[in-house]
């Protein structure tokens, strides 16, 4: 097992995708340390920013990597990886895991835009908050998460899960507005507070909302209540939901579920129910 | 500057050396007969194959359209980017590269010279900036002619000599190299929602077919005297069943053609090459076409070569644009320029295993290979709207070596495979043939006398591969083949060298090469077109002609007109 300690605080942004398990397998640390990374327009390696440790532990331990420390400058950490573990005691910059295959990243923290993005596969597991493009994306991309999980404890930002298509996000606090933009499948449970246009052109796929949300888009027609949803195996919301389809603009079938109980002002719907 | 490349192969079609043994010596420039070999820096190329430098007939590097659609597609460049070294900018890829980079990844394929095919006259200026900023590279623009107001109005009078003055003034005042039809007349129909299904459809108010516009323009280019010949991107392009209206555009011009010379170039010619009544039925016209053009000899055409892979189609005709759109449902751009013509952009997806796309990499690849002569068709791929350039050196692996082909036939949609031409094909082109579609021909079709060649006097352009045909099998090593075309040994530059083992080592500012079309009378400038400048145009008649001033390296040519 690796762990890495920042030596000091970082100014500029540091972009650090050999900071992955896959890259560390097999090598020393004195080979770690001469690993290349770019700090703002400067070339310097691990060794020159993190102090290295190896802590002899089970060969099942040996593609883990502990991080503590206040990472929010760096980048792209755990980008691309197949297998292994990261964990992170701090807050870490943007782009974590991005076109991650494999393994799983846990962060003690808060995680900056763009977590997950484009990932494959593999967990990211977010104790804090995450900013927004949480598995959105590159700008301009049409290639979502297709497949893999994410999991975050506290709230996120905007646009989570823009052109997602298989897979899953569970936001455990609050979301911002749209959740599941361009959507063509997967699954986006928020069990807070979401912001406006949820689904905004979606075609496919589940959105969960078990809080407050303001309103639905026009462009989504109310199916049916439902008495309880799954968001996945083994974990389902035993309370009642409004089930909304669309977006109809894209002559979508995405699911929208809305809490009944939390969201007593759409209740004017279930007047098309009859 | 003295140079010597000593022992090289040299492949140098237009005067007739294939594959010597030889030496070339280059002297402030130029090539010369010989240099004192004691002082001149010499390159040992035993083993090496020698070339002219590169030329691209058709590749959109530069311009209005070109910026919108890098802006368009970020997602374009993340993945491919190369950071700044103490020679070269820093820049990104992948389908439009940002114009550094084009300069650099032309040089390091040995490419010398790139024409830009689609110039609206009034982003002239625009192109020309970008022109200054693509580094290496001799470039060229044709401005976009066959759907501009005054063209049209004064073909429909019947007043050839009047429209050639006239596009004489075009074309020096946008300081542009060849007449550009893209389209023709469909472009001005798209003005108002429509578009014209064959060359004897009628342009909305103007009174006037595109097979008038296509031999009015040819004849004007004939009065002028210009270098290249009329540029055409056909009607009906990218539609199953267009090949016949291929045929009937290169049929229209037949009679045009002086004994012996050339009339008409018709581009990416893959994309108009499609047979079938849809896309169900789709299928290749490339025997089709491919026997008109063996039987005729008034006309060159490119390829357009389809490459599987993520890539960003952007032309004039905007009616296509659209359909492209429609068939996609990718995020598009769709343009009107004014009086002048449209434009669109959608990125694009290549497949194997696509039906359609499949059929369309055949047809590239069957046109180049059934028509004979490589002197009439030339090695592009519409950059980027097939592929990016930087796939040439797959597309030379694919003509030179059948087990290239085979190897990607087998990975491509069933249905396509088994109705491709390819596999009955057994021709593989020789370096001879190869140094002609990507070189010779193509200056021997633009007219640029000191390019293209190795003779003494050419600019001293040559590309260096590391590729040894007395000892490597490229039917059987494509694959080193492939590298050696993509990362040049040596890539000289005006007597410089800037490539060496596929890396820039020099920084150098290419040309823009320009015609000075001198006509006896000065095409008339009259009240009412000044007016209609003043009534229709954002830039006004006075802000409109791109001054030399405007080029860092200008080139001009000049060219007698006949009027």
């Amino acid at each position: 097992m690796i762990s890495l300690y920042p030596k000091r605080e970082f100014k500029f942004p540091i972009i650090a995708e050999c900071i992955n398990p896959n890259v560390f397998a097999e090598k020393k640390p004195e080979e770690i340390s001469k690993l290349k990374v770019w700090e703002g327009n400067k070339q310097k390696t691990i060794g020159e920013l993190f102090q290295i440790e190896e802590q002899k532990a089970n060969p099942s331990e040996n593609e883990a990597i502990t991080i503590k420390g206040d990472l929010s400058k760096v980048r792209k950490i755990g980008a691309g990886m197949k297998s292994g573990e990261i964990t992170i005691y701090g807050n870490v910059g943007t782009h974590l895991g991005e076109e991650m295959k494999g393994g799983k990243i846990t962060v003690h923290g808060n995680v900056g835009g763009w977590a997950g993005s484009m990932m494959k596969g593999g967990i990211i597991e977010i104790h804090g908050n995450a900013d927004g493009y949480l598995g959105a994306p590159y700008r301009g991309s049409t290639e979502g998460i297709s497949g893999g999980k994410i999991i975050v404890h506290g709230n996120v930002g905007n646009d989570v899960g823009n052109h997602m298509r298989k897979g899953i996000i569970k936001i455990y606090g609050n979301a911002g507005q749209f959740v599941g933009f361009r959507m063509h499948k997967g699954t986006i449970y928020v069990q807070g507070d979401c912001g406006d246009r949820a689904g905004a052109c979606m075609k496919d796929g589940t959105i969960i909302v078990g809080g407050f949300i303001e309103s639905v888009m026009p462009t989504f027609t109310i199916d049916s209540l439902k008495k309880k949803v799954k968001v996945e195996e083994g974990e389902a919301v035993e309370t009642p939901f409004y089930l909304f389809l669309g977006d109809l603009t894209e002559n979508g079938q995405g699911k929208l579920y809305v809490s009944k109980e939390k969201n007593p002002h759409l209740s004017h719907y279930e007047r098309f129910l009859k | 500057m003295e140079l010597l490349i000593k022992n090289g192969l040299v492949y140098d079609p237009i005067n007739g050396v294939d594959g010597e043994k030889m030496d070339i010596a280059v002297k402030d420039g130029k090539i010369v007969g010989k240099v004192d070999e004691f002082r001149a820096k010499t390159i040992d190329a035993s083993g090496m194959v020698v070339m002219p430098g590169g030329i691209d007939i058709h590749a959109h590097i530069a311009g209005g359209k070109v910026n919108s659609g890098r802006l368009l597609r970020p997602e374009d460049h993340f993945r491919d980017y190369e950071p700044k070294t103490p020679i070269t900018r820093s820049g990104v890829g992948y389908s439009i590269p940002s114009t550094f980079t084009t300069g650099y990844r032309y040089a390091r394929m040995g490419y010398t010279t790139v024409m830009d095919p689609a110039m609206p006259p009034l982003e002239a200026k625009h192109t020309h900036e970008e022109f200054n900023d693509t580094p290496i590279i001799d470039k060229a623009s044709y401005p976009l002619l066959g759907d501009w107001w005054f063209v049209l109005e004064y073909l429909r009078e019947g007043n050839i000599k009047e429209c050639a003055r006239h596009v004489a003034w075009m074309i020096t005042s946008t300081k542009g190299y060849a007449i550009k039809l893209v389209n023709p007349g469909g472009l001005e129909a798209w003005g108002f929602g429509g578009n014209v299904t064959s060359i004897d459809d009628q342009v909305p108010y103007f009174c006037i077919t595109p097979r008038e516009i296509i031999r009015g323009l040819c004849k004007v280019n004939k009065l002028l005297n210009l270098p290249h010949t009329i540029h055409v991107h056909t009607n009906n392009l990218g539609k199953p069943g267009n090949y016949t209206t291929t045929l009937e555009t290169l049929k229209c011009v037949e009679d045009l053609a002086d004994e012996g010379k050339l009339a008409i170039h018709i581009t990416h010619c893959q994309f108009s090459a499609f047979k079938g009544d849809d896309w169900r039925t789709f299928e290749s016209g490339a025997e089709d076409i491919a026997n008109y053009v063996n039987a005729h000899s008034h006309l060159t055409m490119d390829m357009g070569q389809v490459i599987f892979t993520d890539t960003t189609t952007m032309t004039a005709d905007g009616p296509f644009q659209f359909d492209l759109y429609q068939l996609s449902g990718n995020k598009w751009v769709n343009h009107d320029v004014e009086t002048e013509t449209s434009s669109g952009i959608v990125p694009f997806h290549y497949r194997r295993k696509s039906y359609v796309h499949a059929v369309q990499w055949s047809i590239g690849l069957e046109l180049a290979l059934l028509i004979k002569d490589p002197w009439k068709i030339f090695l592009t791929t519409d950059h980027p709207n097939a592929g990016p350039f930087t796939a040439y050196p797959k597309i030379i692996a694919w003509l030179m070596s059948k087990k290239a082909r085979e190897k990607t036939l087998k990975k491509i949609h069933p249905r396509a495979r088994s109705r491709s031409l390819l596999p009955s094909i057994d021709r593989e082109l020789s370096f001879y043939e190869i140094a002609i579609m990507t070189r010779a021909g193509q200056a021997k079709a633009l007219g640029l006398k000191n390019k293209g060649h190795l003779g003494v006097g050419a600019d001293a352009d040559i590309a260096i591969y590391n590729f040894n045909p007395e000892t490597t099998d490229q039917s059987k090593k494509y694959k080193a083949l492939r590298m050696a075309f993509k990362r040049a040994a040596y890539t000289i530059k005006s007597g410089d060298v800037v490539v060496k083992d596929g890396e820039v080592i020099k920084n150098a500012k290419g040309a823009t090469i320009w015609l000075d079309v001198k006509t006896s009378e000065q095409a008339e400038i009259s009240e009412e077109m000044k007016r209609r400048f003043k009534e229709y145009w954002t830039v006004e008649y006075e802000n409109y002609p791109v001054t030399e001033r405007y080029l860092e390296v200008s080139h001009p040519m000049t060219v007698k007109a006949d009027v």
